[in-house]
């Protein structure tokens, strides 16, 4: 697989470390009545589609950027590339 | 018509013209009492279980494709009780016996072969770890013993000992371990399964549960609606995608894990090698190939195949254990999709809709499970009690922090 990073271009899957569903930068507020139920879904339960997946790949051996990629899981197909970073600020995290 | 030795004589005497198909291929019934979604090794074993320990009548199993195309025909073989950990422990033990005994049960020759496992250490800290292990296993009354290096070369003189990085100073041998063939597995239960009565329905995949007032009533299928008293789901590598069906959210994601046959050679593995300093493990088939695996691909895949620097990974442990595998040519390889849990341990529970069981979570180690994994899903489907070997693979276990992290890796797939 290549992945096509937004400032590297394409690159190597295997310079990346895969993470998991890209949900997991939407960690839950610690605060909230709910959080031990937040925390549990959040942490341990996968939606695990087959098919479009957004995913969080790692650029270990490169620029060491957090990447959301939307890959096809039955097709291993990548649709579209985003620096997390950019992706977690649209959403309203961080500073 | 049971097989022997006789019945081979007989038949070929006269032309080999009595042999009758091994399972019938019926229609499905509007109403079963118990209805398992999968008929893959632990599928097929759950409802041989149910019918012939359980005594339970009306079963059926339904089969998206045919019987055994799944991972119980993708896989590397390979059975064993070495495990350490308590939830663990006394279900592979189980296990294992039951492989003992399974052709005589089943009336089918699965080529049971208990040839050994040995896992090598290369350091100090894992020949302790090897120790340890080995000790819990006895205890568990699994056997294992020590070797040092010359015990080891006894055994595969012609391993890589002096490789300057991971010198080889001992191994694990674990002698009732070893292979089985797998095809037969999934037809020699089917073959059991189906003389007790179980229907067993091929082409016939689940599209949706009927739930009402939260229990399930059946299943909706490509053959029409199937009524069930109970609906048991064993399908891992697709867990997911069937759960979903009911509305549940699962603790697994779905990862490929590559397999590698090489040409036929002469006998030359007796049993079956773990490297200790790469993820890679050997053993020889009946036909001659060399058959071999390593690491899962690493990420979320439902595709049943692989990527090239995985292959590569896997091929240079292997070479770098076993040089002499580098005059070997690769015959094929393939891909099948695991059911990764989030602690590296299955489930065998209840869910919470009244009357739908679900079995799966096996990570890369299904196969051995097989025997055992069908015996507690009857159980359970049967007496709706946990199996007492089979009580910590609960659903909810994160939930209450009871996971089973066998490798002490941390509670995430890509870890395991």
């Amino acid at each position: 697989m290549m992945i096509d990073h937004p400032l590297l271009g394409l690159r190597d899957a295997q310079e990346f470390t895969y993470l998991g569903d890209a949900s997991l930068i939407d960690r839950p507020d610690w605060q909230a009545e709910d959080a031990q139920d937040a925390f549990h879904d959040y942490l341990y339960l996968r939606d695990n589609p087959a098919g479009a997946h957004r995913e969080l790949w790692f650029h270990e051996t490169g620029d060491r950027s957090w990447l959301v990629v939307t890959r096809n899981t039955l097709t291993h197909e990548i649709t579209k590339v985003e620096l997390a970073r950019d992706v977690a600020r649209a959403r309203g995290r961080s500073k | 018509m049971a097989y022997s030795g006789l019945r081979i004589i007989k038949e070929a005497l006269s032309g080999h013209r009595g042999w009758k198909p091994a399972w019938r291929d019926p229609e499905p019934k509007a109403h079963y009492d118990i209805v398992i979604v999968g008929g893959g090794g632990h599928g097929l074993a759950t409802a041989y279980y149910l019918a012939s320990r359980y005594q339970t009548a009306r079963v059926a199993v339904l089969e998206k494709g045919w019987i055994g195309g799944g991972n119980v025909g993708r896989n590397t073989t390979i059975v064993r009780s070495n495990y350490l950990l308590d939830g663990n422990q006394a279900f592979y033990n189980l296990s294992l016996r039951m492989w003992e005994d399974l052709e005589q049960d089943l009336n089918y020759n699965a080529m049971v072969s208990q040839r050994g496992i040995l896992n090598l250490v290369h350091t100090d800290a894992q020949r302790d770890a090897a120790r340890r292990r080995g000790n819990a296993m006895i205890l568990a009354g699994d056997d294992a013993e020590l070797l040092d290096t010359d015990g080891v070369r006894a055994l595969y003189p012609f391993l890589n000992f002096e490789n300057a990085r991971f010198p080889i100073k001992g191994g694990l041998l674990h002698r009732r371990g070893g292979t089985v063939r797998h095809d037969a597995v999934a037809w020699g239960y089917a073959r059991g399964a189906d003389r007790r009565g179980v229907d067993i329905i091929q082409n016939c995949e689940v599209t949706g549960f009927k739930v009402e007032n939260g229990t399930c009533l059946g299943v909706e299928t490509t053959r029409g609606f199937i009524g069930a008293g109970k609906v048991g789901v064993a399908v891992a590598g697709s867990s997911s995608r069937v759960m979903q069906m009911a509305g549940l959210r699962l603790p697994i994601e779905s990862h490929v894990l590559q397999a590698f046959v090489s040409e036929g050679l002469k006998p030359v593995i007796p049993g079956v090698i773990t490297y200790g300093a790469g993820h890679f493990y050997c053993s020889q088939s009946d036909k001659g190939g060399l058959v071999f695996g390593g690491d899962i691909d690493m990420y979320n895949t439902y595709a049943q195949r692989g990527n090239l620097p995985v292959v590569e990974d896997v091929l240079e442990s292997g070479i770098s254990l076993i040089p002499a595998l580098g005059r070997v040519r690769l015959l094929r390889s393939w891909g099948g999709i695991m059911d990764m849990s989030m602690d590296g341990s299955p489930f065998i529970d209840r869910t919470p809709i009244d009357g739908l069981y679900f079995n799966g979570g096996w990570c890369y180690g299904g196969f051995k499970a097989t025997p055992a994994s069908g015996l507690c899903f009857a159980h359970l489907m049967a007496t709706d009690t946990p199996h007492e070997v089979a009580q910590a693979y609960r659903l909810d276990r994160f939930r209450s922090g009871h996971m089973i992290d066998e490798k002490g890796q941390g509670a995430q797939p890509n870890l395991h």
